[in-house]
């Protein structure tokens, strides 16, 4: 009977065969064709932990350092050994109560599950800290963990600093490939992002092997595959701490900004823009409580205004339209204009601050009389140049210039986000005045004393300083004069600031007739009151008309004359004439600068100037209605802890220690006039605002 | 001649057999080991400890051994002398279970023997229901061509599994349809094949299409037929009714009878796992023992899921084509893989060894089961034939559904992968159901009864 079944035995070897192969497909499906189970797999079982490496540490010129790096401690706990924990002593020191304590376990438990450890609280204060370390025995589940955060012992430079802050998810769209993860902490303004790859140093990886419960067994194959954490390189720049505090102590209680440049290295000494903030505020459990606060300002606290306000430069660009003239063979040093106290020759009269016979009667004497008319005059000299046939172009060519003194586009400092502001090209006038062959050069006729449409950034006027500080060349301003263990890459993003900016061929003597004119202005023009004891200097003051209400004060000026060592730009908006407020802030910062002091008069002006409230009355009424009682967070320089570093810096730099705590609060000036009385000339600088 | 054999038991013996058995135990133990391998114990010293699960293993093969030698010097009249007695006290034993069972993993199959050790006898009722099927169809007087006869074995087949029904071990209750291939190679008519495997061709269908479409789906193939048959035999009324008789089993299949397993017979559990396969999600409310122990444990209903599966697949997938390396698993090392001494064992050798190893792991199966086809075709006796086709037919069953669903081919059942899953009673099984097979295959002149 089997014998007529013998070819099943054959059938079923093929079906056993056929199964055999249906499962060795599956195999080579999963086994050789799909990679996505290795992946699969290993992110399940591998876990990376991040090592951060301590990120570099910013130095001033004197390599006191700037911001550091301290500890700050979080309380994490592991929510599945969490028990038996003495919750009232334990919400007694947090000052919690027990549902919040319920509430902080259960979101630890939703972001890193039962097994691992979350946050509980974070970024605890010293106080908090060691009450909790003595007690921690009572709190199972819970330990301290650190982590490191910046710390900064001037409370100073915050907006040329930047902050680090936790990454968020457009942070890594943007840095996709480089390895960030959420919950990492990056550069996100100043310094800090320019420099970040610098800065953030190499972070370390060690790989762990995790069980399907999320709990660690140890190295994963050894660590063979781990990596170390390298610590970021130091940052040495050419800020001086000292100058950097003392222009945001004279900026406080005002909006404006000052920047001051090394002209031999291009190298920034002091940018402060205010209103401010301390950047002590930005750090560790501050932050929370500040950063909204400080966004929602109206008076912009984050705001860099020396890199990013845009100011129509007003008298101060006259040095400037002056060169041009000057180079292009218009006018020459004894170029003289009759003005007797306006200029009428393109319709309207603009008024000039001088009547006086000869007060333009060459450009020396124009510079320190900062006369309108003579410069009004220069400048259309220089639009209606015959050699250029229209004047269209020798606006154009007017253009090349400015762009060439560093106007009119970014300057390339190594801070993001810096402004260009305005030097209008052709497009935007002949948008307004139709077609450029009709043009004369009364239609822009302001321009010529830095009106009109144009505008320039602190910083760009600090840098015009530098240009005719140094007779024709630049270095491009930047912080960063060298980085720790310098890389090639590294020598290359700052090679920029290394090379010579010589755009123009201006003869080296026109420089010195318009540093003439500038000197003069501080010996017995507009800035005849303003000195710098022990130094000769020039300046040249601005009050410049805006559409925000009261006139700009601007001051740029470099000293000493004959060798310059720092170029100073400070504006102060809606202040007034440029001699009454933002001169002497740019006087006081040369001192400081040149002498590494001030003189005890100085010192009590800098106190006086500090306490002089200029804050638009539209800010001030803003704080009113939103129950702010101060202005923003005034930066506190008579810290107790401060006044120690600030002490052993000062023995150990052997000079006079600035005296920061007086015990006489210093009288406030009462009002602008009461300067002018001390100033050398009565009538200095005493412009009213031009006709529109 | 029957006194040549007790001397030299090797004589006749299928050495490449026991080779194969013992290659196989051992890389089971080898398996074993990677699931339990802890880098911070020394392994020598939890080895001879035996608190681990592949010392035990290692103590259970060498018990097996001694079993295997024992059956290897019995006399092979002792098994068709006993074949019916051993399956009507393996079924005592079943039935037993349910009074002095112990629970182990949700399944009431255990009786618990001396040392902490515990018997399943469900386990070695499939090695005692072989002897008595075998038994029965070398009868002289049965005629495995009858009908009949295919309903008594049918029967002795059903008993035992529905037994393991009741006892929730669904895996072992499927391996008795392992027999079918002992049976078919006895003269089951092929028609039963192609039936059953329509019908679950029909299953599948129904998981995968909607009930209505797969209706009209049907309605439209038998509409064809009856057109294409009603020209071809005017006069054959029988294949008209045969059709129509088939199309309303269809349908009702279809509509009433596999959503009322789906809804009444099975688990939840087992509906979401055999819904999974084809890569759908099965609503748990619909399912009647999941709604009646909703209301008794008062409990929100869990949303199914195929984790087992999911990270089977991920195991033995990213052992890629040349695998991770002895004890590299992180699959394994991590335990992400349920039940992976036992049911899942073979995503361990999956995830070390890649494709090369489970490839080659396969091939040994495979020769394993040729090799006991050719013996079973060499037997003289229908006893050891019939014997022989369902000890080819348990493996085959047990190594395919293991197998396939750990790769996902297949709803997770729990039933052990032979000589390799962690597991005594197992090991035993399939040791006392080789052995058997090697002693009966050593007197394979005789013509046993």
């Amino acid at each position: 009977m089997s014998v007529y079944n013998q070819n099943r035995g054959g059938i079923i070897q093929i079906i056993i065969g056929i199964v055999f192969f249906l499962i060795v497909g599956q195999l080579v499906s999963l086994q050789v064709i799909s990679n996505k189970y290795k992946l699969a797999a290993d992110n399940n079982a591998i876990f990376r932990k991040i090592i951060y490496p301590d990120r570099g540490i910013i130095y001033d010129r004197k390599k006191r350092a700037l911001l550091e790096n301290t500890i700050s401690y979080d309380l994490v706990v592991i929510p599945n050994e969490a028990k038996g924990v003495d919750t009232a002593a334990l919400c007694d020191i947090l000052k919690i109560d027990k549902a919040e304590y319920s509430k902080r376990i259960v979101e630890a438990i939703i972001k890193n599950t039962r097994v691992k450890a979350g946050l509980f609280e974070p970024f605890l204060t010293p106080e908090l800290y060691a009450q909790l370390n003595e007690n921690l025995y009572r709190f199972p589940g819970f330990s301290l963990s650190e982590r490191s955060i910046r710390n900064y012992p001037y409370n100073t430079a915050a907006h040329v600093l930047g902050y680090v802050a936790e990454v968020d998810v457009n942070f890594l769209k943007k840095h996709e490939s480089e390895g960030y993860e959420m919950g990492d902490y990056a550069g996100m303004t100043g310094l800090e992002k320019n420099y970040e790859t610098v800065l953030m140093g190499q972070r370390g990886v060690k790989r762990f092997l995790r069980d399907n419960k999320g709990k660690i067994q140890g190295p994963y194959e050894k660590g063979e595959f781990d990596t170390t954490a390298i610590a970021g390189k130091n940052l040495y720049t050419s800020v001086d701490v000292q100058v950097q505090q003392l222009a945001e102590k004279l900026l406080q209680n005002k909006i404006g900004s000052a920047v001051a440049i090394n002209p031999k290295t291009g190298g920034v000494i002091a940018m402060a823009a205010s209103p401010g903030y301390n950047p002590n505020l930005l750090t560790g459990s501050q932050r929370r409580k500040t950063i909204g606060r400080l966004l929602l300002d109206t008076a912009r606290p984050l705001y860099n205004r020396a890199i990013k306000g845009q100011y129509p430069p007003g008298s101060t660009f006259k040095p400037l339209g002056a060169l041009i003239a000057l180079d292009e063979g218009l006018i020459t040093p004894n170029y003289g204009y009759n003005c007797f106290g306006s200029y009428g020759a393109c319709g309207d009269p603009r008024k000039c601050e001088h009547h006086n016979a000869g007060h333009a009667a060459n450009l020396q004497l124009a510079l320190a009389y900062s006369c309108n008319s003579y410069f009004l005059q220069v400048f259309r000299m220089a639009i209606d140049n015959p050699k250029y046939k229209s004047a269209k172009g020798g606006y154009v060519k007017w253009k090349e210039y400015m762009n060439a003194f560093g106007f009119g586009r970014k300057l390339g400092i190594d801070l993001p986000s810096e402004n260009k502001a305005n030097i209008p090209d052709t497009a935007q006038y002949s948008k307004d005045f139709g077609n450029p062959r009709y043009w004369n050069s009364c239609y822009m006729l302001t321009l010529g004393i830095g009106q009109d449409r144009m505008t320039a950034t602190p910083l760009q006027l600090a840098n015009s300083m530098a240009f005719i500080a140094n007779g024709g060349y630049y270095y491009t301003p930047h912080f960063v004069d060298s980085i720790e263990s310098e890389t090639e890459e590294e020598a290359a993003q700052l090679a920029p600031f290394r090379k010579k900016q010589k755009i123009t061929k201006i003869p080296k003597e026109y420089f010195d007739v318009i540093k003439e004119g500038m000197h003069d202005v501080t010996v017995y023009g507009t800035a005849a009151f303003i000195k710098v004891p022990g130094h000769e200097y020039c300046a040249k003051t601005g009050t410049a008309q805006n559409p925000h209400g009261k006139n700009h004060s601007l001051f740029v000026c470099f000293a000493p004359k004959d060798n310059p060592t720092i170029a100073v730009a400070v504006i102060v908006e809606n202040a007034g004439y440029g001699s009454t407020w933002a001169g002497p802030i740019g006087g006081l910062l040369m001192e400081q600068y040149l002498n590494d002091t001030l003189t005890k008069e100085s010192q009590l002006k800098a106190d006086n100037l500090a306490q002089v409230d200029l804050m638009p009355q539209a800010i001030k009424n803003w704080y009113i209605r939103n129950n702010k009682s101060a202005y923003l967070t005034p930066i506190e320089y008579n810290n107790d802890e401060l006044s120690d570093v600030w002490d052993m810096e000062m023995l150990a730099e052997g000079v006079v220690k600035i005296k920061t705590t007086d015990t006489n609060p210093p009288t406030p000036l009462p009002n602008a006039d009461k300067t002018n009385k001390d100033s050398l000339l009565p009538n200095a600088d005493k412009k009213k605002k031009l006709n529109p | 001649m029957a006194s040549n054999y007790d001397n030299n038991f090797s004589k006749g013996t299928d050495l490449a057999v026991i080779a194969l058995y013992l290659m196989m135990a051992c890389i089971g133990i080898l398996a074993i080991f990677m699931v339990e391998y802890n880098p911070n114990a020394d392994w020598a010293t939890s080895f001879i400890s035996g608190k681990t699960s592949y010392s035990k293993q290692f103590f259970f093969l060498i018990f097996c051994a001694f079993v295997g030698l024992f059956i290897l010097l019995t006399d092979s009249k002792v098994f068709t002398a006993l074949a019916n007695i051993l399956f009507a006290s393996g079924l005592l034993l079943m039935l037993a279970t349910f009074l002095i069972g112990k629970e182990i993993n949700g399944s009431k199959s255990w009786i618990p023997i001396a040392g902490g050790f515990n018997l399943q006898p469900a386990e070695l009722c499939k090695v005692f229901t072989a002897l008595a099927l075998a038994k029965f169809i070398s009868r002289p007087e049965t005629d495995f061509s009858k009908i009949q006869s295919h309903l008594i074995a049918g029967a002795m087949i059903a008993i035992p599994a529905i037994l393991s029904i009741g006892q929730h071990e669904l895996g072992l209750a499927l391996v008795y349809s392992a027999f079918i291939f002992a049976m078919y190679r006895e003269g089951l008519p092929p028609i039963i094949l192609i039936f059953l495997l329509s019908f679950s061709i029909l299953i599948i269908a129904t998981l995968l299409l909607e009930p209505t479409l797969l209706a009209i789906i049907l309605s439209v193939i038998a509409g064809i037929l009856l057109l294409y048959l009603g020209k071809r035999f005017k006069r054959n009324k029988q294949a008209i009714f045969v059709i129509v008789l088939i199309w309303m089993i269809s349908i009702s299949t279809v509509r009433f009878a596999v959503p009322y397993i789906f809804n009444n017979v099975l688990e939840c559990y087992q509906t979401t796992r055999i819904y999974s396969m084809v890569g759908k999600e099965y609503d748990c409310s619909l399912n009647k023992k999941a709604a009646a122990s909703l209301i008794e444990s008062g409990k929100k209903s869990r949303k199914p899921d195929d984790y087992n599966v999911k990270q089977s697949k991920i195991a033995i997938g990213s052992g890629g084509f040349w695998g991770r390396g002895f004890l590299k698993g992180t699959q394994t090392r991590g335990k992400y893989v349920p039940e992976q001494n036992t049911d899942f064992i073979f995503t361990s050798i999956g995830e070390a060894f890649g494709f090369v190893g489970t490839f080659t792991f396969l091939g040994l199966y495979l020769f394993f089961l040729f090799r006991l086809i050719r013996i079973a075709e060499r037997q003289r006796s229908t006893f050891s034939r019939v014997y022989a086709y369902s000890v080819v037919g348990i493996f085959f069953f047990h190594i395919a559904v293991n197998i396939s669903m750990t790769v996902g081919l297949f709803p997770v059942v729990g039933i052990p992968l032979p000589l390799i899953s962690y597991g005594g009673s197992s090991l035993l099984t399939f040791t006392a159901l080789i052995f058997i097979l090697l002693r009966l295959d050593a007197d394979r002149q005789m013509v046993l009864r």
